[in-house]
């Protein structure tokens, strides 16, 4: 029998009910339950589109995993499982508040009004970021990771200095949360009581580590040793993350600080397109979360409550289509990049260094296409 | 004219880019109240509050990277690391974020952000307090490096590191902070350009080049040479990237003869960097190999050894004389 490692914990597959305080406003089985400090009024509307939400970006998603399937993208980063966590906090933002989005977020850019084609040029290798982040007020997706935590600090500081109600929310999940930055943005956030929404997405697995390796204790515990509140919503409740995140950021613009959200989901599919889950997580656990859809709760709702029907259900999943081709499309006409771009952007205005080697791989390539006039 | 120290120089340029753009902000530890443990920033708190001159937690990543946000919400942050080996924990952020991030945007978003940084030995200090990190940030396509070396540049110098659009990281030698020399603070205008190097005493026979704290040593050098009747050349080179090589080479084209002096350690320096560079260009027109006096390949020393680590007058004169003996 092989030895115990005294350092290695058995990991139980999880049950919601053994989580504490965990905030949820719809049941897995599409039951509306109201919690006394978060209440939310929505019209079947609004809950048709955040379901409409929902469904695009998942399929927007799964177009980005075949994609990379067939060789037109290097890598792709699934958000399956994580798209209420991602709608439910990005459908909290007011159009002047910022996102600082990790590099899975394809759901909060979806929110913020990327097309989703342009999330994909850093993924098919054609750039490093497809989008004007003052334009979107949605930052770059950041791959080290936790940077973009003290980014979006540093921008509340200066919505503070600039005296406007705006508030901002920085997106990194349960393995970051070990990242010196991540702690160190809680440090500045807390000491100038700035404007900000720490929103982690615990999706259970930083790549194939647990989150028993990041924390001891639950994630939005760690608040409390920061000196600002903490709260664990089910990430998978598209409405309990809109209240949950509606209400932090009227917290941050009211003046009150921030605020540590961690929204608690799971990551159904693999850390990224090069990744293989079967060798460190077990297929009871991701069955059983297989059961807290986060589209199929809201589905059973609308249907339960007569807000929607086939035909609604039917038409969605027909734009959901047609955006995919569109994204697809997309997709194959990302003109490759002409090899002196590379040197463009690395400062406003290039110096001498860069102007002499652009001028030096200008002739080198001159060099071929003469020989090939010959 | 006023004399001022090099420190107090810092200080007067600081306070006149406040003064000229309300969206300057100076963050770093120990800034405020007691002025930076050098004093660079005294009395700016005072005069320009809590919000413009920012006492930040003791956490290098964390300062610099809030600043890339306040960057990006529009403001340009002068960040002071308090001495050269603490800028570590920051270096993350600096090169792949603060460098990377105008790039990375397609030229969308600008980094408009100082990063001052006290450097190099020769004060008797413990560990982590007498390096020279300059080449760690030239290696990286995005940044500015700059260095000071006297009164002048360092006013004019911050100055325009604060007005560029892109990243600039700033050397200012801490053992020069104390030295002094006229300044002409009613100019509107900066003497010379930031990106270039300049001959700060002319000669025939062979050419100098240093950058912050060893251009003084240098000076010293072409001094005690003269003696011997020999006619030094030093170029104090400022800029460290973008390096402005041309300035050296049309030197060595009229000397012949080129000795490059760093307190950082010459394996894979600035003057590798620049040795590679002119002989490349100037082959033809060198009597001698390119010479190199600098720091060695070894942890900087315990200060009770620093003064035969760092380059002094000696050093650069036996270099010199090899350079002519060749």
């Amino acid at each position: 029998m092989a030895t115990q490692s005294p350092t290695r914990a058995r990991r139980p597959v999880k049950k919601l009910d053994d989580e504490p305080q965990l905030i949820q406003l719809l049941t897995p089985e599409g039951e509306r339950i109201d919690h006394p400090d978060y209440p939310l009024e929505l019209t079947a509307e609004q809950s048709r589109a955040l379901y409409r939400d929902l469904v695009l970006v998942r399929r927007v998603d799964a177009e980005g995993t075949a994609l990379q399937r067939q060789g037109e993208l290097g890598l792709w980063a699934s958000l399956l499982g994580q798209e209420a966590a991602q709608v439910g906090s990005g459908r909290a933002l007011r159009a002047d508040d910022f996102a600082f989005p990790t590099y899975r977020e394809h759901g909060v850019a979806w929110c913020r009004d990327v097309p989703p084609v342009n999330l994909l040029g850093m993924f098919r290798g054609v750039n490093n970021g497809g989008w004007d982040p003052n334009e979107k007020n949605f930052s770059l997706y950041t791959i080290v990771l936790g940077a973009q935590v003290l980014h979006a600090v540093g921008y509340a500081m200066g919505i503070q200095r600039d005296g406007t109600d705006d508030a901002v929310i920085a997106y990194f999940g349960d393995g970051a949360s070990s990242q010196g930055d991540v702690n160190e943005a809680f440090i500045f956030a807390a000491s100038y009581n700035a404007p900000v929404v720490f929103f982690c997405q615990n999706n259970q697995w930083a790549i194939s580590e647990p989150t028993e390796r990041q924390s001891k204790i639950p994630l939005y515990r760690r608040a409390d040793g920061f000196g600002f509140p903490g709260v664990r919503v089910d990430g998978n409740d598209v409405f309990a993350c809109l209240a949950v995140t509606r209400a932090a950021l009227e917290r941050a613009r009211t003046g009150n600080g921030p605020t540590l959200v961690e929204a608690f989901t799971y990551r159904m599919a693999a850390h990224t397109t090069s990744d293989d889950p079967t060798r460190y997580r077990t297929n009871d656990e991701v069955e059983l979360w297989r059961t807290r859809d986060p589209i199929l709760r809201l589905k059973t709702y609308l249907v339960a409550q007569g807000q929607a029907d086939d035909e609604f259900f039917a038409a969605v999943d027909a734009e959901a289509d047609v955006l995919a081709a569109q994204v697809r499309a997309g997709c194959l006409s990302l003109p490759d990049p002409e090899p002196l771009t590379m040197f463009d952007y690395t400062y406003t205005e290039p110096h001498a260094q860069v102007i002499e080697e652009r001028a030096a791989l200008a002739e080198y390539l001159d060099g071929f296409a003469e020989r090939g006039n010959e | 004219m006023t004399t001022v120290t090099l420190a107090k120089a810092l200080n007067m340029g600081l306070r006149r880019a406040m003064e000229n753009d309300p969206k300057v902000l100076l963050m770093g530890e120990d800034i405020g109240k007691l002025g930076g443990v050098f004093r660079i920033t005294d009395g700016l708190q005072k005069d320009f509050g809590e919000d413009r001159v920012i006492d930040s937690p003791l956490a290098e990543s964390g300062i610099i990277g809030t600043a890339v946000g306040l960057a990006l919400r529009g403001y340009r942050p002068v960040c002071e690391i308090q001495f050269d080996g603490f800028v570590f924990p920051a270096f993350d952020q600096i090169t792949t974020q603060v460098a990377k991030i105008h790039a990375r945007s397609l030229g969308t978003v600008r980094m408009p952000m100082v990063i001052r940084i006290p450097y190099g030995g020769g004060i008797g200090a413990v560990e982590h307090h007498s390096e020279s990190p300059e080449a760690l940030f030239a290696h990286t396509a995005g940044l500015r490096v700059m260095a000071c070396s006297n009164p002048v540049d360092g006013y004019w110098m911050i100055q325009q590191a604060i007005a560029s659009d892109d990243p600039v990281i700033f050397f200012e030698p801490k053992r020069r902070y104390w030295e002094k020399a006229e300044l002409d603070e009613t100019a509107t205008e900066a003497p010379r350009p930031v990106d270039r190097a300049v001959v700060v005493r002319p000669g025939t026979d062979l050419t100098l080049a240093a950058h912050g704290p060893m251009v003084r040593v240098c000076l010293d050098a072409a001094r005690a040479a003269e003696a011997d009747g020999r006619s030094l050349e030093v170029i104090d080179l400022r800029t460290i990237s973008p390096l402005d090589v041309d300035t050296v080479t049309a030197s060595v084209r009229r000397t012949g003869r080129l000795v490059i002096v760093q307190e950082a350690p010459s394996f894979f320096g600035l003057s590798a960097e620049l040795a590679a560079q002119v002989t490349e260009r100037c082959f033809y027109q060198l009597e001698a190999p390119v010479g190199r006096v600098g720091g060695f390949h070894a942890p900087y020393p315990p200060s009770r050894l620093e003064e035969i680590y760092l380059p002094d007058l000696d050093r650069v004169l036996d270099a010199v004389d090899r350079a002519f003996d060749h």
